[in-house]
């Protein structure tokens, strides 16, 4: 039997981006919430996240780097077209990183400082992805429309870290922070939604190779699964949300699961609309692929590390579970 | 004339953030096995020094990695938006290794980092110790495979050409290739001594605020011996390190040594000014027959020069007064290591003198590495990979506008973090109480 490498490497490269997009997403998420906190809160708010945003971190480095070794064909063309996007996610992700060790460590205005280019950092990073998002799904057609949308693509990523970060905050917090946590929580809901609308209509309007996939019955009645589904979880973190804010029972894990849903049915839906190709028309997985010999060898490392590196990752939360304390280095 | 532009922008950008990025791995690599000594010393002894010294170079060692992280994430992309033409030539060599680095070291220092620093009073001593041992094979492992790549650039082997490109015809010469294990040793070494010397620099400085600090009495004495053990070794291991360029890269060492000629009975320069255009030395004081000595053993032994490479030699004035840089902080830095242990015979305590120049010296190692980086990344051109891909071939579509824009975002953030990196690691330093000193304590409260 031949194994399809590229498709294979499709899928890790497609996991890892979205198992980034959710872990970095919450802690991103957090970062850009700072602003909205008292100075204690803002301590128990990056807390929950100081264990882990290194290793969220690494999730892009795997992705990106997946793009790299896998698809060196691509990996030239997407990162060329989106090179000042890139530069400025870096940027906005080195400044958030080391403000994490700095802000703790600082004084005075120096600390008010770091704390202002945590949140500047953690909003530069989100706000480029968003763009690199945008300009990714059209193709990298240039043109001030095409901006526009990957601005508002980009507004909306902001949102949707905002929850996955809001709804990460309701586990981990408790008392006024957690009820804060909740209505951000429901603003981070409304920009969600408009962003997934906006990829959805757009997507097909953009590309006849997605319009043909998506509206060929009776194959839509099928695919219709994913936007339902996605609604109905939506809908679901919206009445859980709105218990939690009248003081009703609600399971505290439920509005992240339910976030991360949506990002996981959005994701194969977009998934789904490009395959099989890395740039929209363009190129297909094939034609960028790396050779077979190279892949077989990184297939095989891949296969016997990755089980380890999910034991170690689950461990960690598990050791780092329950309320974040208001600070971290005892 | 633009393309060339770009070029020397891309490699202008990609050469700032590699060596920024080198600082901080340089540090992080032998401190994580410093902090796995002191948290096992604090574990067995029980001692409250050893914790206070753990937990002080635990911050430090969280600060350097984080620079080193978000440094490298950059380089990550770097790899492709600058030079899209080294993947698609050697990229089935170098994928590989860059993915076995991510999935190997990567995850495994990043998640247990998280339980080292923050998990003490979470998880049983053992898995804390554990943790802090696994971050710092984590750091050695990722240095491994980063360097097989960088040496098998060097020097090539164990490639072959199948379908057109290049491909891994055996893994373990690709890894193992000649430069390989002298590179490897030097920079384990290097990281060693870098480290060495900061622990060192700071707890003088420490000591110089806080006189008779029991933590940096003891973390100085020890890493002024560790030091004075680590700094002849080195040297040795370079020595090895050169006459194995010697024999793989006769191009980079001519340079090193700016000989132009292929004669017997070469000279070494003591100093020179090499004059690329007219292919020689100006201003030149020698010591006859040196060269031939030092790198064959024999005074009258032939060298190759420059002139048998044609037009592709690296620039030389940047490689040979590089090497010079390198080899003098180095030897400065061993006449400290060396008189430090002389003077602090028969445990007296550190005269001031001493602790400033150990203070002077705290980031002595930062200087060597770069200079040596300098001296083997240029003696390499104007190859990327020796004989395979010229860097020209290499170069991206950005263009010098899109360069400038982001060299200039670039130069900006990594001067905020260089500065308020050092800044942090001096007050980090000489603040906070002493534990056992109670005249430094009543020092600590006078300030306060």
């Amino acid at each position: 039997m031949t194994l399809d490498l590229p498709v294979i490497f499709m899928a890790l490269m497609g996991l890892a981006v979205l198992l980034y997009v959710v872990l970095d997403g919450y802690d991103l998420g957090v970062g850009m919430l700072l602003p909205a906190a008292n100075e204690r809160e803002q301590n128990v708010m990056v807390s929950s996240i100081g264990p882990f945003w290194d290793a969220n971190e690494t999730w892009l480095v795997l992705g990106v780097g997946l793009l790299l070794v896998a698809f060196p064909a691509a990996n030239a063309i997407v990162l060329g077209a989106l090179y000042l996007p890139v530069v400025a996610m870096l940027i906005g992700l080195m400044l958030r990183g080391v403000a994490f060790e700095f802000r703790v460590k600082a004084q005075g205005w120096h600390r008010e400082l770091w704390n202002w280019l945590f949140w500047f950092g953690s909003f530069l990073a989100t706000l480029s992805q968003g763009l690199m998002l945008g300009y990714y799904i059209t193709g990298f057609a240039s043109g001030f429309g095409y901006f526009l949308f990957a601005l508002v693509v980009g507004a909306s990523l902001c949102g949707g870290y905002v929850l996955l970060g809001a709804t990460w905050l309701i586990i981990r917090t408790e008392g006024e922070l957690q009820r804060k946590a909740v209505s951000w929580a429901r603003w981070g809901l409304l920009w969600i939604a408009l962003g997934v609308a906006l990829v959805s209509i757009a997507t097909p309007l953009v590309s006849e190779t997605v319009r043909l996939k998506w509206f060929d019955f009776p194959r839509t009645l099928w695919l219709m699964i994913l936007p339902l589904a996605s609604a109905a979880a939506w809908l679901w973190v919206w009445t859980l949300t709105g218990r939690m804010k009248r003081g009703q029972a609600a399971p505290e894990w439920g509005p992240f699961a339910g976030t991360v849903a949506i990002y996981v049915l959005s994701f194969l839906g977009l998934a789904y609309s490009l395959f099989p190709y890395l740039v929209i028309d363009r190129i297909t997985i094939w034609q960028a692929a790396a050779h077979p010999a190279a892949l077989k060898v990184m297939l095989i490392g891949t296969l016997i590390v990755l089980p380890f590196i999910v034991a170690y990752t689950v461990l960690s939360y598990w050791i780092f579970r329950g309320k974040a304390p208001e600070n971290l280095y005892d | 004339m633009e393309a060339a532009e770009a070029l020397q922008l891309a490699r202008a950008q990609f050469g700032l953030n590699i060596a920024f990025h080198i600082l901080f791995p340089s540090i992080t690599i032998a401190l994580a096995w410093y902090l796995v000594y002191f948290r096992v010393q604090y574990a067995r002894t029980g001692r409250p020094e050893w914790l206070h010294t753990y937990k002080l170079w635990t911050k430090i060692f969280a600060l350097t990695f984080a620079m080193g992280v978000v440094t490298g994430i950059t380089m990550s992309f770097q790899f492709g938006t600058n030079w899209p033409g080294f993947m698609s030539k050697v990229g089935n060599i170098a994928g590989p290794l860059l993915a076995y680095e991510v999935l190997t070291a990567f995850f495994l220092e990043a998640t247990f980092l998280g339980v080292m620093l923050f998990g003490m009073n979470r998880v049983p001593n053992w898995a804390h110790i554990g943790s802090a041992v696994l971050v710092a094979a984590g750091t050695s492992l990722s240095a491994f495979w980063i360097l097989a790549l960088n040496s098998w650039m060097q020097t090539p082997a164990g490639h072959i050409v199948a379908d057109g490109q290049i491909i891994a015809g055996d893994w373990m010469e690709v890894i193992f290739n000649p430069s390989f294990p002298y590179r490897f040793t030097h920079m384990m070494l290097a990281s060693a001594l870098t480290a060495t010397f900061l622990i060192s620099g700071l707890s003088a400085w420490r000591l110089l605020k806080a006189p008779g600090d029991g933590g940096a009495t003891r973390t100085l004495r020890s890493a002024v011996l560790i030091g004075a053990v680590l700094a002849p070794l080195q040297a040795f291991v370079g020595d090895l390190h050169g006459l194995n360029t010697l024999e793989h890269q006769p191009a980079k060492l001519a340079a090193m040594e700016a000989i132009w000629q292929t004669e017997k009975g070469v000279p070494l320069l003591l100093f020179a000014i090499p004059n690329q255009e007219a292919r020689r030395n100006d201003y030149a004081i020698s010591i006859p027959k040196g060269a031939s000595l030092i790198l064959k053993h024999d005074a009258d032994a032939e060298v190759t020069g420059l002139d048998k490479f044609g037009p592709d030699i690296p620039p030389v004035a940047p490689v040979f007064f590089a090497f010079r840089a390198m080899v003098g902080v180095g030897l400065c830095m061993l006449a400290l290591a060396w008189f430090g242990v002389w003077a602090t015979r028969g445990n007296t305590a550190a005269p001031r003198w001493l602790l400033w120049a150990y203070a002077g010296f705290t980031f002595s190692g930062w200087v060597a590495v770069i200079c040596g980086w300098l001296v083997t990344e240029i003696g390499r051109q104007p190859w990327l990979v020796s004989g395979i891909l010229r860097t020209s071939d290499a170069a991206g579509p950005a263009s010098g506008a899109q360069l400038g824009a982001s060299l200039t975002g670039y130069i900006l953030t990594y001067s905020l973090m260089l500065i308020a990196y050092m800044v942090v690691l001096t007050h980090l330093a000489g603040k906070g109480e002493s534990r056992d000193d109670p005249r430094a304590n009543l020092v600590g409260l006078a300030k306060k």
